[in-house]
């Protein structure tokens, strides 16, 4: 049987209200897990705009996403948080006085209550909807590439016009036998030395740019499940159909947020947000709390700043059911200092 | 106000009294419209997208190169694509149409 962490407060996700959820619960000696689905913290911050500069937060006026979530990280050291990065919340459920959670791993985690700050959700590929991409993904379908000899003497198409599908096309045109690019338009999001490059190539004939198309559905070899990919139906707007053998496809489409297995748990959720009750951030369960983007109430601002407060809300209101029967004595940190745990 | 219409995925059509000066995507939130809008209109994600109807696209407004490049991210794409949080109520849409596609 695997070990079982024990913990006052399970925090999902990573990001900067994730983490300055860990501060507000430490500040009340309460201890915590944080489970986030990427393989760094700061969720949407990290992934999606490190470099741009924030202007509205307190006293840190242009600071880079990267950097405030480097600084929330040396804010909650002190509180010791275990975070378990890399794997995604896949079941929640109350057993006795304690919450139960699985991760996509295998972890296992019992928590007295839980604070969802899980944004928009779970980072993860942004798949295109295919009805049967699922069958071939593994074997045939590649959101990411591990092994680039893994694709030697193979024939591929690449999907997408950012950055990865430039710089594997150029990387991939030396081992694959055939390499084709399938894109909407002529313009690639891409360093522009290495979209010059790509096009180089597909004036010798080394790689083929399949444009204006997109990916229209996909053909296996009638095995069944664990199908391998035999042809990639692309089409044009007006309707034009190509039809391309191949072995491989490697979809780039960037990351995309799902809610996945949150919608399950049985809280009141419209439209990828949870309601909550403003004051205290309590969900309609008992015991569990949401912050951050994914919280919702009337008016609500989906601002960093609004987070901040709404994770010193939650671990107030957690405290009561983490610790029952005991006083909350409200200090300012002025005079509590930083505790230890 | 502006009335512009929204056709949901499963066809039903919800026709809504907007301000002027809102974007589409603001209007569609406060509707409880099926759509993520995930970045909240910063113009970081393409889950807003819609489908315009082609009588209305003109009027939709120019396309910026950011959202032509993020478009590039959503699937399903037509020729009337847009990102909503990039269209503004206005008296020149009074009557427009547009479809959301599947949240996918």
């Amino acid at each position: 049987m695997s070990e079982v962490h024990s913990t006052d407060v399970a925090i999902i996700g990573a990001g900067p209200i994730g983490l300055f959820s860990v501060f507000q619960c430490g500040m009340l000696k309460m201890s915590c897990h944080v489970i986030d689905a990427l393989p760094a913290t700061g969720g949407q911050c990290t992934a999606l705009y490190p470099e741009k500069p924030l202007f509205d937060i307190p006293a840190a006026p242009g600071i880079n996403a990267v950097d405030l979530i480097e600084r929330l990280e040396k804010q909650i050291a002190p509180f010791k948080p275990v975070i378990h990065l890399n794997q995604q919340v896949t079941e929640l459920e109350k057993i006795d006085e304690y919450w139960h959670l699985s991760t996509s791993t295998g972890l296992k985690i019992q928590a007295k209550a839980v604070i969802i700050a899980a944004g928009a959700g779970a980072f993860g590929p942004n798949k295109p909807p295919l009805d049967n991409i699922e069958q071939f993904e593994g074997n045939s379908v590649h959101y990411l590439v591990q092994k680039r000899e893994d694709f030697r003497g193979q024939r591929i198409v690449i999907a997408g016009g950012g950055d990865s599908a430039v710089d594997w096309a150029l990387s991939l045109a030396d081992v694959a036998t055939e390499v084709y690019v399938i894109h909407r338009r002529d313009r690639f999001r891409a360093i522009p030395e290495s979209v010059a490059q790509m096009k180089a190539l597909a004036d010798a004939g080394k790689v083929e740019l399949v444009i204006p198309y997109q990916l229209a559905s996909l053909e296996g070899d009638g095995d069944g499940d664990g199908d391998k990919l035999k042809t990639v139906v692309v089409k044009t707007l007006d309707g034009d159909e190509r039809r391309i053998e191949a072995d491989h496809l490697l979809s780039f489409f960037g990351l995309a947020t799902k809610l996945g297995p949150i919608n399950d748990w049985g809280l009141d959720i419209l439209n990828g947000v949870i309601k909550v009750e403003a004051t205290t951030c309590a969900t309609n369960i008992d015991g569990i709390f949401a912050v951050g983007d994914i919280a919702d109430y009337p008016h609500k601002l989906k601002l960093i700043l609004s987070g901040f407060s709404e994770a010193a809300q939650a671990a107030h209101a957690a405290y009561l059911i983490v610790n029952p029967g005991q006083a909350l004595n409200f200090e300012h940190s002025t005079t509590s200092g930083v505790p230890t745990l | 106000m502006t009335t512009i219409t929204f056709i949901k995925p499963d066809g039903e059509k919800v026709a809504v009294e907007a301000t002027n000066g809102a974007t589409v995507m603001e209007v569609a939130k406060d509707q409880d419209m099926p759509m993520l809008a995930a970045c909240g209109g910063s113009l970081a994600c393409a889950t807003c997208h819609v489908i315009v109807d082609e009588s209305w696209f003109e009027k939709s407004g120019e396309v910026c190169e950011a959202e032509e490049d993020l478009l590039d991210t959503a699937h399903g794409l037509t020729n009337t694509s847009r990102l909503c949080c990039q269209m503004k109520i206005s008296d020149d849409v009074e009557g427009m149409v547009m479809t959301l596609p599947p949240m996918g």
